[in-house]
């Protein structure tokens, strides 16, 4: 049986998120893009409205949404601005591996007061040299008495520093590759982590991304989640779900993009008729819908594979893929439908373009997603 | 057949990439952070004739053909693309718009300053309204005793506010359609004409962009270029020169790209290599490089049939159409190429796609062009 509808509450929360991101979140996008700043009055709304944080378990104070829920949520944020949208979504990756890989004394004493506070996590796997190919990972963890001392930098880390909770990934035996890789708990303000904002990136300018140093940080043991060789697991199984949510947000800024390019055709006149009239325009506004709309089921599915407890992996990779480079192209396109007024910040068609190019990057670039979909091909 | 580069324009071409690679490209990030018109170095580059590439020596130009224009703006795209950008502008538009059809009184006076680099030249042919579609176009020059009146409203004007002379379109004859535009010599500072502030752009930052007004700005009648009624005429036909500029300076934004991403490609480790051993990667740096020279191919075509003579109205839209898609497909995948690094200012890609984007914009969208080579194939059908 095949149910394509959303229910009542989740329409609730759709209509709850879009009116966020029509009213809070799109007036003030411009203006945290040009100053390159934190949108923390934002960040707080968001928190106060339950659409920070939201797959935190019911058991530690969270609304324990569905990932379906998510992704509703998602679209409507990222339509409203990208960068803003991965500063939540990046604190969903934050605690995720604690929810699929911590006790739950762990989940009690990490999510419920980031879940009262209103606080953000990050997750940091990535490195100066290194990103999706974790097992040449640099940062070393040594076990020592209750103690795990943690040395080495992460890059490209989204929240990185400002987080309340950081999930940090460790070597703690290089020659183990990735089985010996760790997930630590890293708190804010612990000796020796220090971090430095990264400046001038093309999009997504509302997001605080951060390298995060280690410099002899001393976490106790029982911040470790699962057992110490669990770590690579942990990360890829967070991954797999993660994905599904830049998907959402790339669905998001085709739906952004499509809008303000329909609008704007209706409105430009060329040669004596509205641009809308003439079928080259008519042809790019139809591919952009056909893109938004297999996009969006395509992330409907997978988050659906996530929620029925099913095998996810291929379905996530090819959403993150197909939904981002559909966004990338629907930007792309909207820019042009506006001609010389898309290259001008004074319209928000350029923005989408420079945010959407990281939702092809992050979270493993979309060469990866097709190695992790050939993966399951050459079996 | 013969794709040899004459031996005078490799010499050329090596000299001016060292200058472009010296001078241009150390400034460029710096002047894509805090944008200005770089007059400096385009002082340095009348120096060495490339303000008037196309202008003959008598008139203080470099007198070459537009073989090594587009051989020579290749270079000075690579290192950094706004300047590239009025470099195409006022050796593509005004003075081969003057050497065309100005009077001898009228190349006297502006070809000099011009092809030195004293002056800068601009062309003023979109209105907030209206591109490529000439016959919405609202600008008015009114008959005076002396001269002309004009009014009206001019946007995206390459160069606006630093550039001393603006060739200007506008209506002499408001119901005559495309032959009731005519064009105008404007000096920078006559009165009545005013600047607005330079746009926010997405890419090309040192290239200033603004809009100019005319409100009652008189000009003598001398200031007419050409017979009245023939304005677009005559600009539609200078765009065939202009959009191979573009479709030269595509191919120098991409050509750096490329390099770029063949070079991070050989240091970056993955899973134990560099990832130019992937074949994903391998087989995106060869679509890269295919597109880029397919690009040049067009682009030297369309410019050795102009040297002979040959109307290229069809050829030099095919240049760029073609160099300019590439351009954004070529700089697209060298910021994947380098994933996280290539999304950050730490890296010049960024820039490329950024000041890549407009090049599928100004001097006609893609789609203009499509409309003008679709058209050439029935009106040229013997080629």
């Amino acid at each position: 049986m095949i149910d394509f509808s959303l229910g009542d509450e989740q329409k609730q929360i759709q209509s709850l998120a879009r009116q966020f991101a029509r009213e809070v979140i799109a007036p003030r996008a411009a203006h945290f893009d040009r100053e390159e700043s934190f949108p923390r009055e934002i960040v707080e709304r968001a928190a106060e409205l339950g659409l920070l944080n939201v797959g935190a378990p019911v058991e530690t104070g969270g609304l324990g949404l569905s990932m379906l829920d998510e992704v509703v949520i998602g679209e409507e944020l990222a339509w409203g601005c990208m960068g803003i949208y991965s500063i939540l979504m990046a604190s969903e990756l934050g605690i995720t591996p604690i929810v699929l890989g911590g006790s739950s004394e762990q989940q009690e004493r990490f999510l419920r007061p980031l879940v009262e506070r209103g606080g953000l996590a990050a997750f940091a796997l990535s490195e100066p040299d290194n990103g999706s190919d974790a097992a040449a990972m640099k940062t070393r963890a040594v076990f020592g008495g209750d103690e795990v001392v943690l040395n080495g930098s992460k890059m490209w880390i989204t929240n990185g520093g400002i987080a309340d909770v950081t999930v940090v990934f460790a070597s703690f035996d290089p020659e183990a590759r990735h089985r010996g890789v760790a997930a630590v708990v890293v708190e804010k303000g612990v000796e020796g982590l220090s971090f430095q904002k990264i400046h001038g990136k093309l999009g997504q300018r509302a997001a605080h991304t951060a390298e995060l140093v280690f410099d002899n940080v001393r976490v106790p043991r029982g911040n470790v989640l699962g057992e110490p060789g669990d770590g690579f697991r942990i990360a890829m199984r967070t991954l797999d779900r993660t994905r599904i949510p830049v998907a959402a947000g790339s669905v998001g800024v085709a739906r952004r993009a499509l809008d303000e390019a329909a609008s704007y055709a209706r409105e430009r006149h060329a040669f004596g008729q509205p641009i809308v009239d003439f079928q080259a325009i008519q042809f790019k506004l139809a591919d952009m819908k056909i893109g938004l709309e297999t996009a969006r089921w395509q992330t409907y599915y997978a988050a659906w594979l996530v929620d029925s407890g099913m095998p996810h992996t291929e379905a996530s990779a090819i959403a993150k893929c197909y939904a981002s480079d559909v966004a990338f192209a629907a930007a792309n396109e909207a820019l042009h439908v506006h001609g010389g007024y898309g290259y001008v910040d004074e319209f928000p068609v350029a923005k989408l373009l420079r945010d959407v190019k990281l939702n092809q990057i992050y979270e493993g670039t979309n060469e990866i997603q097709r190695v992790v979909i050939a993966r399951g091909l050459r079996k | 057949m013969n794709f040899d580069l004459p031996d005078e324009l490799l010499l050329m071409q090596t000299s001016v990439r060292e200058f472009a690679q010296r001078e241009i490209a150390t400034v460029a990030p710096e002047l894509d952070r805090n944008p200005r018109f770089p007059w400096e170095t385009l002082r340095k580059m009348g120096e060495l004739g490339l303000l008037g590439v196309l202008t003959p020596e008598r008139y203080g130009g470099a007198g070459l053909d537009t073989l090594s224009y587009v051989v020579l703006l290749e270079e000075i795209s690579a290192a950094d693309a706004s300047h590239g950008t009025i470099m195409a502008v006022t050796n593509g538009l005004p003075q081969a718009m003057l050497l065309e059809y100005g009077s001898d009184e009228q190349m006297q006076r502006y070809l000099p300053r011009l092809a030195s680099g004293e002056w800068v030249g601009s062309f003023c042919l979109s209105e907030p309204h209206c591109g490529s579609d000439a016959v919405a176009m609202r600008t008015r020059a009114e008959r005076t005793e002396s001269g002309y009146r004009l009014d009206g409203t001019k946007a995206w004007i390459t160069s606006g506010g630093e550039a001393q002379l603006y060739l200007v379109m506008a209506k002499t004859d408001p119901k005559g359609g495309a032959r009731g535009v005519s064009c105008f010599l404007v000096e920078k500072d006559t009165p009545g004409m005013e600047f607005g502030r330079p746009e926010e752009k997405l890419g090309q930052h040192a290239a200033t962009t603004t809009s100019v007004t005319f409100d009652g700005c008189e000009v003598p009648r001398e200031a007419r270029l050409g017979p009245e009624g023939q304005g677009f005429i005559l600009a539609m036909a200078s765009l065939d020169g202009g959009r191979i500029g573009i479709a030269a300076q595509a191919v120098g934004i991409a050509r750096a790209a490329l390099h770029a991403a063949r070079d991070y490609a050989a240091e970056r480790q993955a899973f134990g290599q560099a990832i130019r051993e992937f074949q994903g990667v391998q087989f995106k740096l060869a679509d890269m490089a295919t597109r880029l020279e397919a690009a040049r191919l067009l682009t030297l075509q369309a410019a050795w049939l102009k040297d002979r003579g040959y109307r290229v109205t069809r050829e030099a839209s095919m240049a760029k159409l073609f160099a300019s898609e590439s351009a954004n497909f070529v700089t697209n995948a060298a910021i994947q190429i380098f994933g996280g690094y290539g999304y950050s200012r730490d890296y010049p890609v960024e820039r490329y796609f950024r000041d890549a984007r407009v090049t599928e914009i100004y001097e006609g969208t893609s789609e203009i062009q499509r409309m003008v080579i679709g058209r050439q194939l029935y009106r040229e059908k013997g080629r």
